[in-house]
């Protein structure tokens, strides 16, 4: 993999519609505004040239990709392209006969989520009764003989849980388990106080994990992601600015990650005017942040520069309003104490009402990470805890 | 664990690509690809779950003209770490 600019996975945002209100969704606080979708053949068009690219791995997200009544039609023309095609999924809504046909289509592979270990815990995540759908769905998808990938999102309400997910999964036969530790952004940093987890919380839930890795290894892959909040150095997110990903957004933005489009002053174009291949290569937003001309101290002279490219872009605006700062999650950054007092709020851990996903028409720009503040209290989104 | 009995076949989440771009074949699984060198690629395409270890060595080392307990120590070298990644299955 020696490219330095070759697109390897596609992020296929196909809605942003989700019967689901996760209080940790990455979509955009903003989502509703982005109300039009792209058409089948559209689609099928953005595929093709991202195979043309060089990607090989289609994400099918959003949202819910369920809630496109086309999706039979776009898993045939991607495995037409021979892309190694995976559905990223809430499992609901669906019947085990679309699940069949899709299987029939060529999808390799489903990714289902599930907040939790009972219907109590994982629905009050959720903000929907879905969690016995959920399992229904996951028993389906091994049955119809395709892997299965189970997703958790971590926070504090469930990282004591870890052992009893990972039991869970076993049950399911899953293949794969992401232990994705909540990353505050979007919706997760307004609930950042809600899910932020103690370092001890966090310690315990790892060790779990790396005994689960060893006892299950061949059997199934149980993946365990940090959160940069307690990573001390930052994540190479998306391996890097327009390196390695391409996200299109529902209504059709390419973006480098799927929350670039929350950055001001980057343009990004739509693959409804331009190729992918020329947005790859010349759009002005995909450029910002390749090489390291835009780095400043202390990424600039940093020897891990060409590790994490300086963290994550999002992240180093949402917390510190400069979108090319270094990522506050790297120990070295002038910001970290953004960092530290969060994870200090955490350990004193007072419990504040959680904020679901819900359409909202006005963006809510931060400029240091205190969206979670005013975004709270009394906004039409607020729902106390039960 | 493989053994020259076992009969190897890629695991259900795994499948083979050409890549253009680099004229590899790819070991494609979720989220995740495997760039393969030459030999690890003909070794995947003989796992079919058919033949046996031994008979995939004999095959591959008449291929590349070398001993048959060497190519044996590469192959199963690399389907046991293959194994241990969950991306080959090995019926006995």
């Amino acid at each position: 993999m020696s490219e330095p600019y070759r697109p390897y996975t596609l992020v296929a945002e196909l809605t942003y519609r989700c019967p689901l209100r996760c209080v940790y969704c990455s979509n955009p606080l903003d989502y509703a505004r982005h109300r039009d979708e792209l058409d089948t053949i559209t689609w099928l068009r953005v595929f093709a040239e991202a195979e043309e690219l060089g990607v090989v791995q289609l994400n099918l997200s959003g949202g819910e990709p369920l809630a496109r009544d086309d999706l039979e039609a776009l898993v045939e023309g991607a495995r037409r392209l021979d892309l190694y095609t995976n559905l990223i999924t809430s499992g609901i809504p669906l019947t085990q006969d679309r699940l069949a046909r899709l299987r029939g289509l060529g999808l390799d592979s489903v990714q289902v989520s599930i907040q939790d270990v009972t219907a109590a815990a994982s629905d009050r995540i959720a903000g929907t009764r879905s969690f016995e759908r959920k399992l229904q769905v996951a028993a389906w998808v091994k049955e119809l003989g395709f892997p299965l990938t189970l997703n958790t999102v971590l926070h504090r309400e469930n990282l004591a849980r870890t052992a009893e997910i990972i039991a869970l999964a076993e049950r399911l036969g899953a293949d794969r388990l992401e232990l994705a530790n909540t990353q505050y952004l979007g919706w997760a940093l307004t609930n950042r106080e809600s899910l932020l987890p103690t370092r001890e919380q966090l310690e315990r839930a790892r060790r779990v994990a790396a005994e689960a890795r060893h006892r299950l290894r061949g059997r199934m892959e149980v993946l365990f992601v940090t959160p940069d909040y307690y990573a001390d150095l930052p994540k190479a997110c998306v391996d890097g600015w327009g390196r390695r990903f391409i996200v299109v957004s529902p209504d059709g933005l390419a973006l480098p990650c799927h929350a670039a489009h929350t950055l001001p002053g980057l343009s990004f174009e739509s693959v409804t005017n331009c190729s992918l291949g020329d947005i790859w290569r010349d759009s002005p937003g995909f450029n910002a942040f390749r090489g390291e001309a835009w780095m400043s101290e202390p990424c600039r002279s940093c020897e891990r520069r060409a590790i994490d490219f300086g963290g994550c872009r999002c992240q180093a605006f949402h917390l510190t309003g400069r979108a090319a700062a270094t990522d506050p999650a790297c120990h070295l950054a002038p910001d970290h104490d953004l960092i530290e007092k969060a994870r200090a709020a955490a350990t004193e851990g007072h419990p504040v009402p959680l904020v679901y996903r819900m359409p909202r028409a006005v963006p809510v720009p931060s400029a240091h990470g205190t969206g979670a503040a005013h975004d709270r209290g009394g906004a039409p989104g607020t729902v106390g805890a039960p | 664990m493989i053994s020259t009995e076992s009969r190897p076949r890629l695991a259900v989440k795994a499948r083979l690509r050409f890549d253009r771009k680099s004229s590899r074949y790819m070991l494609l699984y979720p989220e995740r690809g495997l760039v393969l060198n030459p030999t690890a690629a003909d070794v995947l395409q003989l796992c079919t779950g058919e033949r046996t270890v031994s008979a995939i060595v004999d095959e591959l080392a008449r291929k590349y003209g070398h001993d048959v307990p060497l190519v044996e120590r590469q192959v199963m070298d690399f389907l046991q770490t293959m194994a241990n990644r969950g991306l080959v299955q090995a019926a006995p």
